[in-house]
């Protein structure tokens, strides 16, 4: 809540706020039991109350318990067993394997092991290229289109498209763009701009693994785009006016008014990008076709390898626990590290 | 009025170019390799079809089961959003009209199921969907029932903050003027409030079907060749010894459009829920 005053301060969303503070006060009031409004202090509709929001929440508490915590819970035990394709109709009977299955995929020396280790790296990497990239130019077309006149409107859109296209059509899309013999990036680089002499392959070897970041970039900086262009919207013009006077250029202006206006919106931008990037298997799924290369392999492509190509279902859950216990623990840090920050700021 | 350097201009123009050109070049080969002849997507690439014709969207439908694929994608996406929705106003009713017990832990329960990486649950669930047909014979892999259950939740979270949002924005003085006329709770969310959110419950909509229409981990592990949808159907035109990359254009054109257009037609509603949902 602390995020969204610092974001949205417009003066829209300052009285709808009070609205609805006046309103939370109201409905605490008639929530009480003993109310001084005698209508409602009869113990029936007192107590129909009660139960009715519970009514209403009932359906979305179950599909999320049924779809989601009850496998993270059982995801948890099958990491303790020993899962293979053979206990697969009856998988509650496979034989207890205690930490077995996270000693084989924590050492290291070993092919499994090596491997997730290997993984593990290419998506830190991965993320780190992704979301760079994504977050500057997400900022960067924000700024510009704040500052530009004529088709605005139009430009907006177009940079949306990306974002809302389904993953597969535009990871395919990509596909055919990056293929050896026909596909256009060959055809600019090798024939229309001379600067390779021939063509070079980018789905195979130590290529695949840029070639799957330029891709992830281009669906995701339109978030990025999309999440600044409405916190730039919060900025007041007459702030920029008055340090306009002052003589501030757009850069000092970038640098002092736009960026510290931002924090919040990037704060929360961040993570959420980078929780999404770390999770990818989308863009290497469709644009590898099932075969990613090693130097591209992410972590999601890696854990899905395991369960669902050799079967290794014990292995496959050990590393998708870790998976959740890293992504906890950066969301945690991260969280500790902004508030502290932003609290200071205030102070 | 703003001054502008000159150093500013033209970063402003070479960013706007430039990324005009990243974020078009694929879209323009998608719709120009759509109506080329074959052999013009086997050899060397060409920007330009010179001899354009809609043979692919014809033939695309007979290389691969396009239209069975197409129909999977539709009932389960569709079925998917139409839940989804409804069990997503139930909640934002909930959680914008009372204060209960349990409430903020319910809130924060629905977003955190946002971060959890799909492929967590997938396997796990998998196995629960094996055990759910074993005992009750409610067949739920490789069955459209299991995805649609499955996609309802993933816009869950997002689709009841979109609506708590708007629901806030509705004046109260609507729902007490009621409540004196002895309008219960049920009638007051349909016949209330409803009709006061519908542009939210719009971009809601087009939001969870977005997702369901989109989504690729879940379906190719919960699906069998008859349930297949186009998200991993359009794989099978890659697996094909010989590609038909026009034909792979004609059907990702044809499968993404109306998505799209209904996105960036609704563009201003889904961006400022989805925008008000992350910065809250």
């Amino acid at each position: 809540m602390t995020i969204s005053s610092g974001a949205r301060a417009g003066a829209g969303d300052e009285t709808r706020r009070r609205h609805r503070k006046n309103g939370d006060k109201a409905l605490i009031g008639k929530d009480v039991r003993n109310d001084e409004n005698p209508k409602n202090s009869t113990g029936l509709r007192t107590r129909r109350r009660r139960w009715t929001p519970y009514v209403f929440l009932l359906p979305a508490l179950v599909l999320e318990l049924v779809v989601h915590f009850g496998p993270m819970v059982s995801g948890l035990t099958m990491s303790a067993m020993k899962l293979t394709q053979y206990q697969l109709a009856h998988w509650w009977q496979a034989p207890f394997a205690g930490a077995d299955n996270y000693k084989a995929v924590l050492d290291f020396d070993q092919p499994v092991g090596a491997s997730l280790l290997n993984s593990f790296l290419v998506t830190l990497g991965f993320t780190v290229v992704v979301l760079a990239a994504s977050w500057s130019m997400g900022l960067a077309a924000a700024v510009s289109l704040q500052r530009t006149r004529r088709g605005v409107g139009l430009l907006r859109t177009l940079f949306l498209i990306p974002y809302a296209l389904p993953a597969f059509a535009a990871v395919i899309t990509w596909r055919f763009l990056l293929q050896r013999d026909n596909g256009m990036l060959n055809h600019i680089l090798v024939d229309q701009l001379g600067v390779l002499d021939d063509n070079a392959f980018f789905l195979i070897g130590s290529n695949s693994f840029w070639s799957q970041c330029v891709v992830a970039i281009w669906r995701l900086w339109p978030f990025a785009f999309l999440m600044i262009m409405a916190g730039l919207q919060s900025v007041p013009d007459e702030v920029y006016e008055a340090s306009s006077l002052d003589g501030a250029g757009p850069w000092r202006q970038l640098r002092e008014i736009t960026l510290p206006m931002l924090a919040p919106v990037n704060q929360v931008l961040l993570l959420v990008m980078f929780l999404w990037t770390f999770k990818e298997f989308e863009t290497p799924y469709v644009l590898f076709g099932g075969s990613t290369p090693e130097q591209a392999r992410l972590l999601s492509v890696e854990i899905y390898q395991n369960s669902f190509v050799t079967w290794n279902f014990g292995l496959g859950s050990a590393m998708s626990v870790l998976l959740l216990l890293f992504l906890l623990l950066v969301t945690g840090i991260y969280l500790a590290v902004t508030r502290r920050r932003a609290s200071l700021h205030e102070a | 009025m703003r001054h502008e350097t000159r150093g500013f201009r033209i970063f402003r123009r070479t960013t706007l170019t430039l990324l005009t050109a990243f974020v078009c070049a694929p879209l323009f080969v998608m719709a120009s390799t759509a109506v080329k002849p074959l052999n013009q997507v086997q050899g060397e690439f060409r920007w330009i079809p010179t001899e354009p014709t809609l043979a692919p969207f014809v033939d695309m439908w007979t290389t691969v089961p396009l239209a069975r694929y197409f129909a999977n994608s539709i009932v389960v996406a569709g079925l998917a959003t139409v839940l989804s929705v409804a069990v997503a106003v139930l909640a934002a009713y909930a959680i914008s009209r009372w204060r209960f017990r349990g409430r903020e832990a319910f809130k924060v329960t629905i977003l955190s199921t946002q971060m959890f990486p799909g492929i967590l649950f997938l396997l796990p669930l998998f196995l629960l969907f094996v055990m759910v047909d074993r005992y009750t014979g409610l067949s739920l892999v490789g069955s459209r029932l299991g995805l649609i259950i499955t996609y309802l939740t993933f816009s869950l979270p997002f689709s009841i903050w979109m609506l708590v949002g708007y629901f806030e924005t509705i004046p109260r003085e609507l729902d007490d003027a009621a409540k004196v006329d002895g309008v219960g709770p049920v009638r007051m969310l349909y016949s209330i409030l409803l009709p006061a959110a519908r542009p939210a419950v719009v971009a809601v909509s087009i939001f969870s079907f977005m997702v369901a229409w989109g989504e690729v981990l879940f379906a190719s592990v919960l699906t069998t060749e008859q349930t297949r949808t186009v998200a991993v159907g359009l794989q099978a035109y890659a697996s094909e010894a010989n590609v038909y990359w026009n034909q792979v254009m004609a059907a990702s054109l044809a499968v993404s459009a109306p998505i799209v257009i209904a996105f960036l037609v609704l563009q201003r509603h889904i961006a400022s829920g989805m925008t008000a949902g992350a910065v809250k």
